[in-house]
């Protein structure tokens, strides 16, 4: 068994013991990538000589002070390629930034590495994390783990590969419309997307500045809940972070779920979620109303217009972040005959075709003709969707429905239908346009591909997330390990 | 609203794309899918409703305009494909 499969616990017991090393770690996680990356493709950079050689600070640091040694402390961890990395290459999967070096680290890389973590390198995404496929990279896609002619999920479908495929301990994501949870989903990990301003967003490459949120990926909920408390809190370079006091969400994961009750909301188990996956959602239900949960089917009556709401938003906010890109301070710069043409050509050559056709959209929705039609439309809808939500949470402590209303799909599958890849993030992307918390658990196999079960809570209320996440996840059975093998149909 | 070739080609104009011949004809039949499916929200009657524009509601911020250090001038212009004399270099912006 490799390291990196062993329980939190016992990796903390050992490195205080000092029978277990962050070089060790780290060496083990540089070997599976090694072993299995050219099978999965989960990173853009891999940065070995610098992992090993802070493994060793950590080492030398530590040694011999065993009330020093954080929870977290020696694991090797993954950061999706739009969090900033000091003089680490970070491209957001895309070719105009290919060979744009920060020169900061972004907040939450700055409290990893507090937390005793060592970073060895930055995973693929979707372009400028627009995607549920990670096939809009510019570099390359990455491979589900499960069945490697099927896509991981996105936009941070590296970060959930290389954790499902054991080559670091747990990864960073962001998560605009889904994705943290729809890759989680697909590759049968855990993916867990904080409520708004609970993470510092400071160094994080915006993509859509009122619903994007930095979080963790695990092989379990336990582990969430550890990265998390690393990462949450206020911070004064993000002024859209909280101030809330971050509570001990540990302390979450002992209680019961007695009484705690559920809401299911019926438009996500019906038309269009596939029998599979309501299948395997419906059992978890079951397992939760075992544990003593009150499950209630329920209404949420704006959601059929989440999809239309966050597509107009999201492309709007991005039309506007996006113009940033213009090849003046960093980033590609392709020569023109005159400043205008050569913003036009650099951004013409560096940026790809979904990111373009996001910010044309985007564009139009702010144009004067069309801004109260389309943007201010969408933000009134925005509205009604987060009053469907508060309405709920007034009686109940949780809503739960399936992650993504499908398993993972074949790479090429849906690249050329843009239309129906978006209107798959219906389950994901209601919760980002009312800022509220999210986990996708694991909860077992249609089809031999992994399911996620979708717990929303109230803004601010991770620690009832994790709970409930946790209780289930321990009464459900543990998936197996994925093949790292393209599967044959069954016939 | 169905969106023309000519209307698309202003659009990339403002948001400073170049397009190539076989871009323009695939984002006009998939942009105006995305328009179909915003139509859909004139469905909802939204008289009254206040629009939402922030993740959570956050007042403004305010810090004392106190002088703090910042990352140094030659970091941020090793980044830049062109500078000079400490400054970035673009194209000339005026007519001689």
């Amino acid at each position: 068994m490799s390291l990196l499969q062993l329980p939190l616990r016992e990796i903390h017991k050992r490195m205080t013991d000092g029978s277990l090393s962050a070089l060790d770690l780290t060496k083990a996680s540089l070997a599976r990538i090694e072993e299995v990356d050219s099978k999965v493709r989960a990173f853009i950079t891999v940065d070995g000589e610098r992992a090993l050689k802070e493994a060793k600070a950590l080492d030398d640091q530590l040694a011999g002070k065993t009330e020093s040694y954080g929870p977290l402390a020696g694991l090797p961890v993954g950061i999706k390629d739009n969090i900033s990395t000091e003089s680490v290459r970070t491209t957001a999967g895309s070719k105009h930034l290919s060979n744009y070096t920060p020169i900061y680290d972004a907040t939450v890389v700055k409290r990893l590495r507090d937390a005793q973590t060592i970073s060895v390198g930055k995973l693929n995404m979707d372009e400028l994390a627009m995607g549920s496929s990670s096939e809009t990279s510019f570099f390359h896609p990455t491979y589900n783990p499960w069945d490697l002619s099927r896509v991981p999920g996105g936009s941070s479908g590296g970060s959930a590969a290389a954790v499902a495929a054991g080559e670091v301990y747990f990864s960073l994501g962001t998560d605009t419309g889904g994705s943290i949870r729809q890759p989680a989903a697909f590759c049968g990990v855990v993916g867990l997307k904080p409520t708004y301003g609970r993470v510092s967003r400071y160094g994080l490459i915006a993509f859509a500045s009122s619903l994007d949120q930095i979080g963790p990926l695990t092989k379990n909920v336990e582990d969430a809940a550890y990265v998390l408390q690393a990462i949450a809190g206020y911070d004064p370079m993000d002024s859209t972070s909280s101030e809330k006091k971050v509570p001990d969400y540990l302390a979450a994961l002992s209680k019961d779920i007695k009484g705690i009750r559920i809401a299911i909301p019926k438009e996500m188990m019906g038309e269009g979620i596939q029998s599979g996956v309501r299948k395997r959602v419906e059992e978890a239900i079951n397992v939760l109303e075992g544990l003593g949960a009150i499950c209630e089917e329920v209404t949420l009556p704006h959601l059929e217009y989440a999809v239309a709401t966050y597509y107009v938003i999201s492309s709007a906010e991005a039309s506007s972040n996006l113009a940033r890109l213009d090849g003046i301070r960093y980033g590609m710069r392709v020569d023109g005959k005159d400043l205008i043409d050569m913003y036009k050509r650099t951004r013409g050559e560096g940026i790809g075709k979904e990111v373009k056709r996001r910010t044309l959209f985007g564009t139009l929705a702010l144009s004067s003709d069309f801004y109260d039609k389309f943007y201010r439309k969408a933000q009134q809808v925005r509205t009604l969707i987060r009053q469907d939500y508060e309405k709920l949470f007034q009686q109940y402590d949780v809503i739960v429905g399936p992650t993504s209303p499908v398993t993972a799909f074949r790479i090429g599958e849906r690249i050329e239908d843009p239309l129906t890849m978006y209107l798959n993030d219906i389950c994901t992307v209601p919760v980002n346009l009312a800022g509220l918390p999210a986990i996708s658990v694991p909860c077992g196999l249609a089809d031999g591909l992994p399911v996620g079960l979708q717990i929303i809570g109230r803004a601010f209320d991770e620690a009832t997330v994790l709970q409930v996440a946790h209780a289930y996840e321990l009464q459900a059975k543990s998936l197996p390990q994925p093949s790292l093998e393209v599967r044959e149909d069954e016939v | 609203m169905k969106l023309t070739k000519e209307q698309l080609e202003k659009l990339a104009d403002i948001s400073r794309f170049s397009l190539a011949e076989e871009e323009k004809e695939l984002f006009l039949e998939q942009i105006n899918q995305m328009i179909q499916l915003a139509e859909k929200l004139q469905e909802v009657n939204t008289e009254g409703v206040q629009p939402t524009i922030m993740g959570m509601p956050i007042a403004n911020r305010m810090r004392e305009d106190k002088r703090r250090p910042s990352v140094a001038r030659e970091k941020v212009l090793a980044c830049a494909s062109d500078h000079k004399d400490g400054m970035f270099r673009v194209p000339a912006i005026f007519e001689e």
